[in-house]
């Protein structure tokens, strides 16, 4: 499955990374490179195979329904690049 | 060079009940070898005031005759783990300055034992890499050279700084985590023990995540005694972590009676492909004779999907990644590069906060989830991970342990133009490491040999899930009969 | 079945919708942190690391949040799937610190049921539900503090959703409006969401396409995000299907795209179209293992689910001799369902409903009161029925105790004694009233026996009227009459 500049741009964008027009080209040849070789999984037969989801197989652990957590603002905003009135400061989402 | 840090863990828990040294002082000597070694680049950030307070701490617990089991040890900590109130960086860009509000669960359960903090340890960026060279803070510097040559080598990765830093002897033991082979390989380069157990046994709360179904945290130290010790304080049920296993902790070092008759030894086919490293199969052929001569049964398997363990890897670990990593967006923390909108400034914060192999990592991961191509690339890896696990189960009806060498070569050069001119040769080098990780299985890499080079090989046991006990006991009788000299 | 057809010159059209709602589940803490879900905290609060997607942090899930989807999914029939399994949902957005959302998609815990909706013309249809999953709730962005920033605030990220996505069942508004409703009080009587769509703690998302009657094509359909009161939903499908109509009928064509419903003008306009549709990239949650029910748990909650409206409704209508209507209007609240039964208990059930939703309901709207605060208690609503059942009171002078009920708050048995206001009964007493008043009107009674036999009425009245309504009005009938012959 080949792909091209645009798909290369599009997962960038899916990613929310940057690629100079420049340099679409090469990787997209490295992206092909990777995927050709990823691609030797086809040679193996997973007919009736299950997927393997978790290799340990334990029942999903429940926690009780207290409150344990919160209240904890400062410590919650201590790393934020941007904070005011007690909020994360984003520039203006626009709909 | 003090002797003090030339001791092992056992060795100086022993010296410190003992009253031969104090806590502060084995800490002192530790920080002084850690300023000489600065070189090796192996610590990105050092904490002296905190180990020495920690330390101090620790001589009124041995005065009070009520140490904690690792009291007055000074660790070094992978920058991978959260540590409250020492920056944390996984050394990214990304996360610039970020401060934890919050303690891992394994430094955690470290610092209730009494250890004291030396510092935070070197690793690739988000323990993407197998050379420690993506790391934003430059490579780690391999403490062995080749004979004749002062050309600086690779320490391995992920966990480079962490083997690094026990091999030079500026830390007692670190600790380190695994994806893929991060705690193995880069032991094995550095002539070091590194385990990763059984994917469950240590909480991954507070671990900065890579790939969620792989990572696992375990200890680097001088010898398997050392890793034996460390594990059992670093395992344990974790509520906080919905993966960790509710299984008993052994008390680990009780495994390591030096008998291993009747063990059966399985020697998977598949691990000598052709054009196997001579020296890589020799001292792989020198441990199986050691085990053999020990009065193990040697056994030959077969581990048939073997060949597609780094493809199954690639696609899972990045797919994980790529999710994993979608919350560094410079809003809450680390990193913060202004746009006029949101998606500039996330566009612009992550390109320029990820490294290349992280970005590259990324895009496979966010490729192969994409609509129209998850079947094809992702739920086919997961298909293929039961098989590669189902060998595992399949050998493990054979045999108790399985003996492969850790890395198909010894550490390599920094900057080896190969590999950082296609990415696929340097995933190669976990073509040991990666089934393993697949499989959730638990395994150690200990020094057996070293190559014509003089540089460090390692020996990979790999044994069944939750049976540490029996991987460390196989590996403490190679320990001792290989002789390794260490650095 | 209502009829919603749109019918214009070129031809007859149906509508096909389907709804897609987000409840907020009741518990204490998150779904996936120990942070509490309490409303109205100041910003950033009630946030774990966890929830502000804080480096290494991982999701514990909340028992209780699984407890109450599978009791809903019990109120909605539906099967319980005994395996089911978390998924990532990848999306970048400010309220969104993970990245992702922690979502079901391929195994949902709740799978197919259905929720029978009553009509205005008394029939009843079935609305298929395809699943119901459970998720996270993002946070909040706050756009109007500065022209140039958005707040963010994380209290409710991780606030447990349940999404109950039903089949495109709806061939009018009205079935949309009635089905929310019925919705609504399921999850009321369960008390596993509040359902107040005000407060956002109940959101719908509204798929329509429409198709000439009487086809069964399938043709594009646009959504309609977080429409946000049952009014808004009936409108946004009308008017959207009204938008198709005039599409398809001028020759053009509906466009897959995500529209906004705008309150104020009724009509929706484009928020995104399909070209920019996200590619969410689902895959399993690593973090959280495959969620294993048992059938002994799942009986457990079977055998604690309340009566719910349907089932109440059936008995008040077959035990208790309702009127289907009044069942459903009774039935429609909890809190009213268990005050009529408490009124109802031991009295004549009809004539209970009877008052409910008459004089005391007019009481509690007039007085703008909430049926708890209600100053007439169910058991004295219950014993004013009993005295006029045992005529004590008649009717008349039961309306004036029960306006003395709504301002005292007093027992009707008291108010009766008190003011005398017994209802006569003393058939020789009656007798005299009657003399009295027919002794005084000569003139009408001559008129009557001359053939006014309208005048009945009048006489009845004058003896109500003298006997200050405590006359039994069937003993004052009897007596004229048979005076009058």
């Amino acid at each position: 499955m080949a792909i091209d500049n645009e798909t290369v741009k599009r997962i960038a964008f899916l990613s929310r990374l940057k690629i100079d027009e420049d340099k679409i080209d090469n990787a997209k040849i490295e992206f092909n490179n990777i995927l050709n070789w990823i691609e030797q999984l086809n040679e193996v037969n997973t007919d009736n195979v299950e997927p393997l989801e978790a290799v340990n197989e334990f029942n999903l652990p429940l926690r009780e329904d207290n409150v344990t957590a919160g209240n904890q603002r400062e410590a919650v905003l201590f790393n934020a690049p941007d904070a005011e009135y007690g909020y994360f400061v984003v520039p203006k989402v626009v709909e | 060079m003090s002797d003090l840090t030339k001791l092992t863990l056992a060795q100086a828990l022993s010296g410190l009940k003992n009253k031969k040294f104090s806590a502060t002082e084995l800490t002192q000597a530790f920080l002084d070898e850690m300023s000489e070694n600065r070189h090796l680049n192996a610590y990105v950030l050092e904490t002296p005031e905190i180990a020495l307070h920690q330390a101090k701490v620790s001589d009124e617990k041995y005065a009070q005759g009520s140490p904690a089991p690792l009291q007055g040890i000074p660790m070094g900590i992978k920058d991978l783990f959260c540590t409250k109130g020492i920056r944390t960086t996984a050394c990214s860009h990304i996360l610039d300055g970020f401060i934890p509000q919050y303690e891992s669960t394994v430094t955690q359960k470290l610092l209730d034992a009494g250890v004291s903090i030396l510092g935070k340890l070197n690793l690739d960026e988000f323990a993407m890499g197998g050379s420690n060279e993506t790391s934003y803070f430059g490579p780690v510097v391999n403490p062995w050279k080749a004979n004749n040559s002062d050309a600086n080598l690779v320490a391995g990765g992920s966990s480079g700084g962490s083997a690094a830093a026990v091999a030079a002897h500026m830390c007692l033991a670190a600790t380190g985590t695994d994806t893929g082979g991060s705690i193995r390989q880069p032991a094995a380069f550095c002539g070091v023990t590194g385990i990763k157990p059984t994917y469950g046994r240590c909480s991954r709360y507070g671990i900065i995540a890579f790939a969620s179904s792989l990572d696992q945290a375990g200890p680097i130290a001088q010898d398997v005694r050392d890793c034996a010790i460390l594990l059992k304080t670093m395992c344990g049920h974790d509520e906080k972590d919905s993966t960790s296993a509710k299984m008993e902790v052994p008390d680990f070092e009780s495994f390591l009676t030096g008998d291993i008759r009747g063990l059966k030894i399985g020697i998977p086919s598949e691990y000598r492909p052709e054009g196997l490293n001579k020296e890589t199969a020799g001292c792989w052929d020198k441990g199986i004779e050691i085990l053999k001569t020990r009065g193990a049964e040697i056994v030959n398997i077969s581990l048939p999907h073997t060949k597609y363990a780094l493809a199954t890897y690639y696609i899972l670990a990045p797919a994980e990644a790529s999710s994993n990593l979608a919350r560094y967006d410079g809003i809450r923390y680390g990193l913060r590069v202004g746009g006029n909108h949101l998606d500039e400034l996330y566009i612009n914060t992550r390109s320029e906060g990820f490294g290349q192999e992280v970005k590259r990592r990324i895009m496979i991961g966010t490729y192969v989830l994409s609509a129209g191509y998850y079947d094809a690339y992702y739920l086919k890896a997961q298909k293929v991970r039961r098989l590669i696990r189902q060998d595992f189960l399949d050998a493990f009806e054979k045999c108790d342990v399985i003996l492969t060498p850790t890395s198909p070569v010894d550490a390599f050069p920094i900057g080896d133009k190969s590999m950082q001119e296609n990415p696929i040769n340097m995933w190669l080098n976990d073509v040991f490491t990666v089934s393993i990780s697949l499989a959730g299985l638990p395994a150690i890499s200990v020094p057996a040999g070293l190559s014509q080079r003089g540089l460090p090989l390692g020996l990979q046991v790999i044994g069944r899930a939750f049976d540490e006990g029996t991987v460390l006991k196989t590996a403490h009788v190679l320990e001792n009969d290989v002789k390794f000299v260490r650095k | 079945m209502a009829d919603f057809v749109i019918e214009t010159s070129k031809g007859k059209w149906e509508v096909i919708c389907g709804l897609e709602i987000h409840c907020q589940i009741i518990s204490k803490s998150k779904i996936y942190s120990g942070a509490s879900t309490e409303f109205g905290a100041d910003p950033n609060e009630h946030v774990s690391f966890v929830d502000a997607g804080m480096p290494g942090m991982l999701p514990t899930l909340n028992r209780e949040c699984v407890h109450q989807a599978v009791k809903t999914g019990i109120g909605l029939k539906a099967k319980i799937n005994k395996y089911s399994n978390f998924a990532r949902k990848n999306y970048f957005y400010a309220d969104l610190p993970q990245g992702y959302q922690i979502t079901q998609y391929k195994y949902p815990i709740v799978g197919e049921g259905e929720v029978l909706i009553d009509l205005p013309d008394g029939s009843v249809k079935s609305i298929g539900i395809e699943r119901m999953h459970i998720e996270q709730d993002a946070g909040k962005s706050i756009h109007d503090i500065d022209p140039k920033k958005s707040f963010i605030d994380l209290n409710r990220a991780g606030v447990g959703l349940m999404e109950i996505v039903t089949k495109p069942d709806f061939r009018a508004p009205e079935e949309a409006g009635a089905f929310l409703k019925k919705l609504r009080s399921i999850l009321r009587y369960l008390g596993t969401c509040d359902g107040n769509m005000d407060e956002g703690s109940m959101r719908c998302d509204v798929n329509v396409s429409v198709r000439p009657l009487g086809t069964d094509e399938l043709r594009t359909r646009c959504e309609m995000k977080n429409v946000n009161s049952i009014k808004f939903v009936m409108q946004a499908i009308e008017n959207e299907a009204r938008r198709h109509v005039e599409v398809y009928e001028s020759g053009g064509e509906i466009v897959q795209e995500t529209r906004q419903f705008d309150p104020a003008t009724g009509h929706t306009k484009v928020m995104r179209k399909k070209e920019f549709a996200h590619d969410y990239r689902y895959f399993p949650e690593p973090d959280l293992a495959p969620l294993i029910l048992t059938d002994d748990y799942i009986q457990k909650l079977k055998d604690e689910i309340p009566e719910l409206p349907d089932e109440k409704k059936e008995r008040f209508v077959n035990k208790l001799g309702l009127t289907p209507y009044d069942a459903i209007v009774i039935c429609e609240n909890k809190e009213t369902a268990d005050f009529f039964e408490k009124a109802a208990d031991g009295h004549d059930a009809k004539k209970v409903a009877n008052w409910l939703m008459g004089d005391f309901f007019a009481m509690l709207n007039e007085k703008k009161l909430e049926l708890k605060d209600s100053p007439v208690s169910a058991e004295n609503l219950g014993r004013l029925v009993e005295l006029v059942s045992k005529e004590v009171i008649n009717g008349k002078t039961a309306k004036d105790v029960f306006e003395i009920m709504a301002e005292t708050g007093e027992n009707p048995e008291k108010i009766v004694e008190e003011k005398g206001l017994r209802q006569v009964t003393d058939t020789s007493a009656i007798e005299a009233l009657v003399d009295e008043v027919l002794a005084n009107a000569a003139d009408n009674v001559a008129a009557y026996k001359n053939g006014k036999q309208g005048l009945f009425g009048w006489f009845v009245g004058q003896v109500m009227k003298v006997s200050r309504g405590k006359a039994n009005p069937v003993l004052v009938n009897e007596l004229l009459k048979k005076k009058l012959q």
